[in-house]
């Protein structure tokens, strides 16, 4: 049997804090990171209240002419990854030279970027578009990226699966140190707030038309009107339980079962059942018993139809014990950053497995089905097993167990 | 002890040939499909010409609903998808043991760009008109619903995603597609890749890099890779999928397999977003870890399908690597580049590629490399000028480099190999 993969580094750039450091006392504390959306003036599009990431410096994470080459979403994961292996404490160079790779997951690529070269194409014609575009734009950037600014030369890969794109990445990473990688950065970024962006984005219908920040994006409410999106995400470093105890490292966490099953794009109705297999997958990959787990990080879209179906996959998986069972929704403080967002769920359940405390859902403080939803301070006690769900907008189901490690995996 | 990965199933959409029968004699043929670009007014483009695909989505099968909710690679991907799932012939016990796992680069960019000039009036307002756009835009922006359209006309409820790693996306989706069938998360799969880039951002975008061909005025001959006078790809575009099922699930239903799928490995070059390197390190490395993976050695290898996108970089990368793998062998083994006559349609040619190669197996045919009129001194293998060559193949090779600095390889074997 091969070594656990886990988790030992964790880089953060979200609305509600940049590093963990900061991102773990805002999601735990309860901090309300919504706001009016900021980043083009004036706003004409049906949607107020978005997750910006203020006070984020790019230029104390990419160099220069990286910068001007990428998009804000590239220099997001470009600082995660900084970041993520500033935590770990791991110097690429001391890993074997194919043995550290990177997968993102993404679901909006480098937009903005891409708005201003299309504009340049229409307004002043084809000679005008920029070299960049070609690698600032598409959604391999953050992998080709973070590949080359930290000489990665290992598995590489990119996916896009929309939110549950983010757990998806996470079993790709670990799928390749089964088959001998020795470390792999992962996670995803978005920045999806130019106006073209948005512009798409209305489409799906799911975005909340609110204009009160703290009750725009109220999952599992009577008054849920949709999500409020958000920009940012994380990445992780995730390795080789032997490797890691080798050099010392702290394991966070180990990524011990994933899950993913398909159930068509805003087929509510279905994706209770998906939801369900997916975590009833996650849960006998990891080896753990359904009465073992002990929170559930919730995909919490906020559209009535899809918080039923989450409320019933639970019933399902939980029966008679779901109402105590502490579930959570910390995004709810932040936005849903699509791709961004489970990398942020699952460095969420890390901190709360890490610190023995389920931080919770802000803004809400009603809940219309029989759950028992954090809200409120953050529960203390110890955690052992956190189950993180997601859903795609087009129809996936992903499911990731994470398990506190023991003694023998990779402790101090 | 790894699961065993069959195809039992293709299906295509290329330029110059619709369906597997069209394209088949197409690759055999040595003919190009390299045209002047007609999906655009293209006047005032450095590079106007591309292997364009004569697709009509009704004859295709699509029906209206489907045609205006889908992009035009989300239609070659579903009516390629349909072709392969027929051939198959999977009888579906169990649709949640059904993934899909398609690749893309540049996704929904032809409606991105539609709508873009139409919210935007042309480029004139940086705050585009969101009452001008399409309802179907939304999936534009996000290739995952490539795979859900795919997944939907098979009835896959499994694992479903799209990779998105650029010109590599092809093959990875194919090898990523196997690892879910060999982890024993699906034991069936339909993988596969779809682009239909020629629309102006993405044609001026490779303008501005000077990676495609600017020879405008003779068009057929455009695409030369591994030629001394080859000045860039011709943009291309089309859709290949692959059923992958299973080795035992396929036996046990008495299934005729076509291919098996023995060996993927990934590889980046953490060098540079477009550059390569002269000595082809990384893709080197992939090789030997897909050998590795099917439990051959570079001895075995009959045939290898080269990505030969016919840069100048690109083609001294590649000879370099292959030369770092096989040794003096080289020069023995046969290598080709069908880029040379269907152009190169970024993320889908890797899946088609591999239709390719599965045809070749199934055949004994080697595709040629179409316009190696005079091989650059600097590639000096046998890349299968002009004539397609039969030749017994056991195992075959596709490799794949993409901007990010990815590079990937697959090993096909005969199923009759052991």
């Amino acid at each position: 049997m091969s070594p656990a993969a886990v988790i030992t580094g964790l880089g953060v750039v979200a609305p509600s804090g940049i590093g963990v450091e900061s991102f773990w006392p805002a999601i735990r504390d309860g901090r309300r990171s919504l706001g009016p959306l900021t980043r083009f003036e004036p706003n004409p599009y049906p949607v107020v209240v978005a997750g910006e990431v203020h006070g984020f410096e790019q230029s104390e994470w990419v160099d220069g002419p990286i910068a001007v080459q990428t998009d804000r979403f590239t220099h997001f994961a470009l600082a995660a990854a900084k970041m993520a292996l500033r935590e770990a404490d791991l110097d690429p160079v001391d890993v074997p030279p194919f043995g550290f790779g990177v997968i993102t997951a993404s679901y909006s690529g480098g937009v903005e970027f891409g708005q201003r070269e299309i504009e340049r194409l229409w307004r002043n014609g084809p000679e005008h578009v920029g070299p960049y575009q070609s690698i600032a734009w598409f959604y391999a950037a953050c992998t080709g990226q973070i590949s080359i600014g930290n000489g990665l030369r290992g598995p590489s890969g990119v996916l896009v699966a929309d939110e549950a794109g983010g757990l998806d990445a996470l079993a790709g990473a670990r799928s390749e140190l089964r088959r001998g990688a020795t470390a792999m950065l992962v996670g995803g970024t978005e920045a999806p707030f130019c106006p073209y962006a948005i512009c798409c984005q209305l489409g799906h219908g799911l975005l909340s038309p609110g204009d009160d920040s703290t009750t725009a994006y109220l999952p599992f409410t009577s008054r849920a009107a949709g999500f409020a999106p958000g920009e940012g995400g994380a990445m992780l470093v995730v390795e080789n339980a032997d490797a890691a105890r080798e050099r010392g490292a702290r394991a966070r966490a180990v990524v011990a079962g994933y899950g993913a099953t398909f159930t068509g794009p805003q087929r509510y109705d279905r994706s209770a059942e998906g939801l369900e297999r997916a975590a009833r997958s996650a849960v006998a990959e990891a080896g753990v018993d359904l009465a073992e787990v002990d929170v559930v990080f919730l995909d919490a879209l906020g559209d009535g139809r899809a918080d039923l179906a989450e409320f019933e996959a639970l019933r399902s998986l939980f029966g008679g014990r779901l109402d105590q069972i502490p579930v959570t929704a910390p995004k709810t403080g932040y936005g849903r950053c699509y791709a961004g967002t489970a990398a942020l769920d699952v460095v969420a359940a890390v901190l709360a497995l890490d610190h023995g405390a389920i931080p919770p859902t802000p803004n809400v403080d009603e809940c219309r089905f029989d759950l028992d939803l954090v809200t409120g301070p953050a529960r203390e006690g110890a955690i052992h097993t956190a189950l993180v769900l997601s859903r795609g907008l087009y129809g996936g189901n992903s499911a990731v167990v994470l398990r506190r490690p023991e003694p023998n995996e990779g402790g101090n | 002890m790894t699961r065993r990965v069959a195809v039992t199933g293709l299906g295509v959409i290329a330029p110059g040939g619709l369906g597997v029968k069209a394209f088949w004699e197409l690759m055999t043929s040595g003919r190009t499909t390299t045209r002047p670009i007609t999906s655009f007014p293209a006047q005032g483009f450095r590079s106007r010409i591309a292997a364009e695909c004569d697709f009509d989505p009704r004859e295709a099968g699509l029906v209206t609903a489907e045609i205006d909710r889908m992009d035009r690679y989300v239609q070659f991907a579903v009516v390629a998808a349909r072709e392969a799932w027929d051939q198959a012939q999977v009888e579906v016990a169990d649709p949640w043991r059904v993934g899909v796992c398609m690749g893309s680069a540049v996704g929904g960019t032809t409606l991105l760009e539609h709508d873009y000039v139409a919210t935007s009036g042309n480029g004139e307002r940086w705050l585009v008109d969101a009452d001008l756009a399409s309802p179907f835009l939304h999936r534009a922006l996000s290739p995952a619903s490539l795979a859900a359209e795919v997944a939907d006309a098979v009835g896959a409820c499994g694992p479903v995603r799209t990779v998105s790693t650029g010109c590599t996306a092809g093959l990875d989706a194919v090898g990523h597609a196997a690892r879910l069938i060999e982890e024993g998360r699906a034991d069936v799969v339909v993988a596969g890749a779809a682009e239909s880039p020629i629309s102006p951002i993405t044609v001026a975008c490779f303008d501005a890099i000077r990676a495609t061909s600017a020879r405008n005025d003779d068009a057929e001959h455009a695409a030369r890779p591994f030629d001394r006078d080859r000045d860039g790809f011709v943009l291309g575009e089309g859709a290949a999928v692959l059923v992958l099922e299973d080795w035992e699930h396929a036996r046990r239903r008495g299934a005729l397999v076509l291919a098996e799928v023995t060996g993927f490995a990934t590889r980046s070059n953490a060098h540079h977003m477009t550059g390569l390197t002269t000595e082809g390190v990384e893709m080197a490395e992939a090789v030997r870890q897909a050998l590795d993976q099917a439990e051959v050695s570079s001895a075995d290898i009959d045939y290898i399908n080269a990505h030969g996108s016919g840069t100048r970089q690109n083609d001294r990368h590649e000879t370099a690597a292959f030369k770092r793998v096989f040794g003096e062998r080289a020069h023995a083994v046969p290598v080709s580049s069908i880029k040379s006559m269907i152009g190169h349609s970024l993320g889908a040619i890797g899946a088609i590629e591999l239709t390719a190669c599965v045809l070749a197996l199934a055949h004994g045919v080697i595709p040629p490399t179409a316009n190696l009129d005079t091989p650059d001194p600097e590639c000096d293998l046998d890349y299968v000028p002009h004539t397609a060559r039969e030749e017994d193949l056991r195992t075959v090779l596709s490799v794949g480099s993409g901007f990010g600095g990815f590079q990937s390889a697959v090993v096909l074997s005969h199923p009759e190999r052991s």
